[in-house]
């Protein structure tokens, strides 16, 4: 075959569909916005039955991460993020999802080897370089304030 | 052997055949043509894994059943599937006491199964050996991307792998109306650069038009002189690459005669596979049904059946290798 790898990589990307994206932007706004307004009621809900501002925020978090949780193992939630995409993923239901379906998918190979091994296997690479780039992050912020001698 | 055509003297016989498939499959525009269906993902069981090699079990079964051959009767059964190393055949015919040749060829297993067990008929080693292919969507999505519950998005060029297992039992004694394999070829691999995994299909259409182009010259052929050829599983970017890398570089055009059993499977757009089907069972069980079928009615009379694998791991995508794309061939005749 004459035809070199760059000449096929053309081709190919000739070839292969792009992903929607303005409809993809639009579906993940709604949806990811929809999230964050359920988020806000919860919290206002919170707060008005005498939780504290620092509670409510907590609360707010933990009860999107349940509910993400039962959604993913009736397995409702891959549908709504099908469409979802950075929608659900960007709010903390997709952190949510992405540790409760290893989960569920390695419970075949045992608690230990299985469950345990693998449910940070998507939400390893969040949870190593957040913490990471929040250590970082603070430290130069502990640093600046030193010297501004705030 | 001259080239690479593997020619069957004795012209070996599919005497026998079975599919299975999963609900999804069912639904699609062959669910009729196919020996069973089986609704529940997990065949009743606790593990995706033990699911698709009950599929395997039960297509050998299947045959078994409908060839009325006991298992001490098969001198042997060459079958491959998608899990890490071939344990989704294994575990599947393990309790059948039948001599295992585990073959792995990503999704071109069926065509390299077939192959494998009518080399072995033809020379005389084997009176009658099985070849069987399975795959299974969830098995797949397990080992090489996510977790079936995580909330991805696939992009449009990403294939569906078939749940699914399609069998076939090949003998040395000439039977009417049975389909005959008449020739082969195996596939050179060829890379030419893909290195995204969520499209297979660029990556083996080089590997299927390389086999189709030496199948057609070395036979000294033209895609006229065939009822069908079909590509298994290019899906619809795989098959458009196809035809421009033929027209390209060989100058053959076998758009009319062409189908991918990517495409056959599913109703692409409706069941939302996005470029079509995948898998060693969906060439498998196309093959297993359909193809046999209309082989031994006399419905089609000369198909070349061109399987194609993307050779890659679960991690070499991660550590920059690019994908070798591999198309075994064979030519089935309905022997009249």
């Amino acid at each position: 075959m004459d035809i070199s790898k760059k000449q096929y990589d053309e081709m190919v990307k000739k070839a292969s569909p792009n992903s929607p994206i303005l409809l993809d932007c639009v579906k993940a706004f709604l949806i990811g916005g929809a999230i964050c307004c359920f988020g806000q009621l919860l919290f206002y809900i919170f707060n008005k039955s005498g939780m504290s501002m620092d509670e409510s925020r907590t609360l707010v978090s933990v009860a999107l991460v349940v509910i993400t949780a039962i959604l993913t193992g009736i397995g409702v939630f891959d549908k709504i993020a099908k469409h979802a995409g950075a929608g659900t993923i960007v709010p903390i239901t997709g952190f949510a999802n992405s540790v409760v379906s290893p989960a569920l998918e390695f419970k075949s190979e045992g608690f230990i080897m299985g469950t345990g091994a693998n449910i940070f296997k998507i939400a390893g690479p969040v949870i190593l370089y957040g913490t990471t780039a929040a250590s970082v992050y603070g430290l130069i912020y502990f640093i600046v304030e030193k010297v501004m001698g705030k | 052997m001259s080239g690479r055509i593997i020619d069957f003297k004795t012209k070996p016989s599919v005497i026998c055949w079975s599919s299975v498939v999963g609900k999804k499959e069912g639904e699609g525009p062959l669910g009729k043509v196919f020996d069973m269906i089986i609704e529940d993902d997990r065949c009743g069981l606790d593990t995706w894994e033990k699911a698709e090699s009950h599929l395997q079990k039960v297509a050998l079964g299947l045959i078994l059943d409908k060839s009325g051959r006991k298992a001490e009767d098969i001198d042997g059964i060459f079958a491959g599937d998608l899990i890490n190393q071939c344990t989704g055949s294994a575990f599947g015919i393990r309790d059948l006491g039948i001599p295992y040749i585990g073959i792995y060829g990503a999704c071109s297993t069926s065509v390299l199964t077939l192959i494998s067990a009518a080399e072995f008929v033809d020379s005389g080693k084997m009176k009658l050996a099985i070849s069987s292919t399975s795959s299974h969507f969830c098995s797949a999505e397990k080992q090489f991307r996510f977790p079936l519950e995580y909330g991805g998005q696939r992009p449009p060029s990403a294939q569906w792998t078939v749940t699914g297992a399609g069998a076939a039992l090949i003998s040395s004694k000439d039977e009417k109306a049975c389909p005959k394999i008449e020739k082969a070829i195996f596939g050179k691999m060829i890379d030419l650069g893909v290195t995204d995994a969520n499209n297979m299909g660029a990556a083996m259409a080089p590997a299927a038009a390389d086999t189709i182009a030496s199948f057609l010259k070395e036979t000294q052929t033209t895609p006229e002189h065939y009822d069908l050829i079909l590509t298994g599983d290019l899906g619809k970017i795989g098959s458009q690459l196809l035809y421009q890398l033929l027209e390209k570089e060989y100058s053959i055009d076998i758009k009319e005669k062409h189908n991918d059993t990517g495409l056959m499977m599913y109703y692409v757009d409706k069941q939302d596979v996005h470029s079509g089907g995948s898998g060693c069972g969906c060439c498998g069980s196309i093959m297993c049904s359909k193809i046999m079928n209309e082989l031994s009615e006399g419905k089609l009379h000369k198909v070349l059946v061109v399987a194609t694998g993307a050779l890659l791991s679960a991690v070499s995508p991660f550590q920059g290798e690019s994908i070798p794309g591999i198309a075994h061939g064979i030519l089935l005749t309905d022997g009249r």
